[in-house]
């Protein structure tokens, strides 16, 4: 199924958890935030939050800024 | 001196040591980011929330192990918001990045070449951020009335411009400074525009509550030796403030006594 990551258009396996995906995406480890359709989904939820087709997923972690 | 073991900010119900709060922003690298926010002494300071690029290295440091949460009171902003909606997404997912650290920098900008704030949706975020339980301390400008509405609206303190943001033109508008911080019962922070040591001084030195400020010091030659430098500059112009100045004079007022002169 396909799914959108930061913006990005990508494939995915059928009915993949949010914690799949970060762990492919190698962000398993980090620190990031993730927001579902628009809805944060606290870290303690993303191991069993499953992606649906067309699931917009925002990940976001902190950078220098003023 | 013993005042001034007594004179710390408050913000939200927290004592802070320093007056002085940075960013993050446009150093080097981070091994100056941490020596220049060590050297200011700040113990509020800042950062964005940016979407994770995908594909990037994971070894590469992460500003949170340098500028730890255990360590600093860590200021989320929403730099580079145009509108409410996304000022207030942007505060959500840096609640859930801090662990429910509740407390941000509140800024929605109305454009790019100015960088100035967007009152009408400044407000509006504010409005709903409070509401959410957020711990919001604004942006905004130099507006007496608009500082005043932010403050009722329950935002912990109003920080209006010195002048654009990064432009290090100073404190353009003391005067409306001064009619803010006479109608606050928040505290009020000069937020952007700081140049020098003597504007953050003298930002301190009219009774500003404290000083945020980020390209001052990471644009400066020597970054780590200018946050030293705002560091002394925003303690003196506080003891100033606290010492009360001299009353100016039209003339001169001799400080050596007549008395007892040689000459004559």
């Amino acid at each position: 199924m396909q799914i959108q990551v930061n913006g990005d258009i990508i494939d995915v396996e059928d009915n993949m958890t949010l914690g799949a995906l970060l762990t492919q995406m190698d962000l398993g480890e980090r620190r990031v935030a993730i927001e579902l359709n628009l809805e944060i989904i606290p870290r303690s939820q993303h191991a069993e939050t499953k992606l649906a087709a067309n699931d917009r997923v925002e990940i976001v972690h902190a950078i220098g800024g003023g | 001196m013993a005042e001034q073991q007594n004179d710390s900010l408050v913000i939200a119900g927290t004592t802070y040591n320093s007056r002085l709060l940075v960013g993050t922003g446009k150093y080097k690298d981070m091994e100056e980011t941490r020596l220049a926010i060590e050297a200011s002494g700040a113990e509020i300071v800042t950062l964005a929330v940016r979407r994770t690029n995908i594909g990037q290295n994971p070894d590469e440091p992460n500003l949170l192990d340098v500028i730890s949460p255990e360590k600093y009171t860590i200021l989320p902003n929403t730099a580079g918001c145009y509108d409410a909606p996304d000022a207030v997404r942007t505060c959500k997912l840096a609640r859930e990045l801090l662990d429910g650290h509740d407390l941000v920098k509140l800024e929605v900008l109305g454009d790019q070449k100015t960088l100035y704030p967007n009152i009408v949706e400044t407000l509006k975020a504010a409005e709903e951020l409070v509401k959410d339980n957020f711990k919001v301390m604004v942006y905004t400008n130099d507006d007496p009335i608009v500082a005043k509405q932010l403050e009722e609206m329950g935002c912990v303190a109003v920080m209006p411009l010195g002048s654009l943001i990064g432009s290090g033109l100073g404190i353009l508008n003391p005067h409306n400074i001064r009619i803010i911080m006479e109608n606050a019962n928040v505290p009020i922070l000069v937020d952007a525009g700081v140049g020098t040591p003597s504007d953050a001084a003298f930002a301190m030195e009219m009774g500003c509550e404290g000083v945020l400020m980020n390209t001052a010091i990471a644009a400066a030659q020597n970054p780590i030796l200018m946050a030293s430098a705002m560091k002394k500059a925003i303690e003196a112009g506080r003891e100033g403030y606290l010492a009360g100045r001299m009353p100016k004079k039209a003339y001169a007022s001799a400080s050596s006594p007549m008395e007892g002169l040689i000459v004559g």
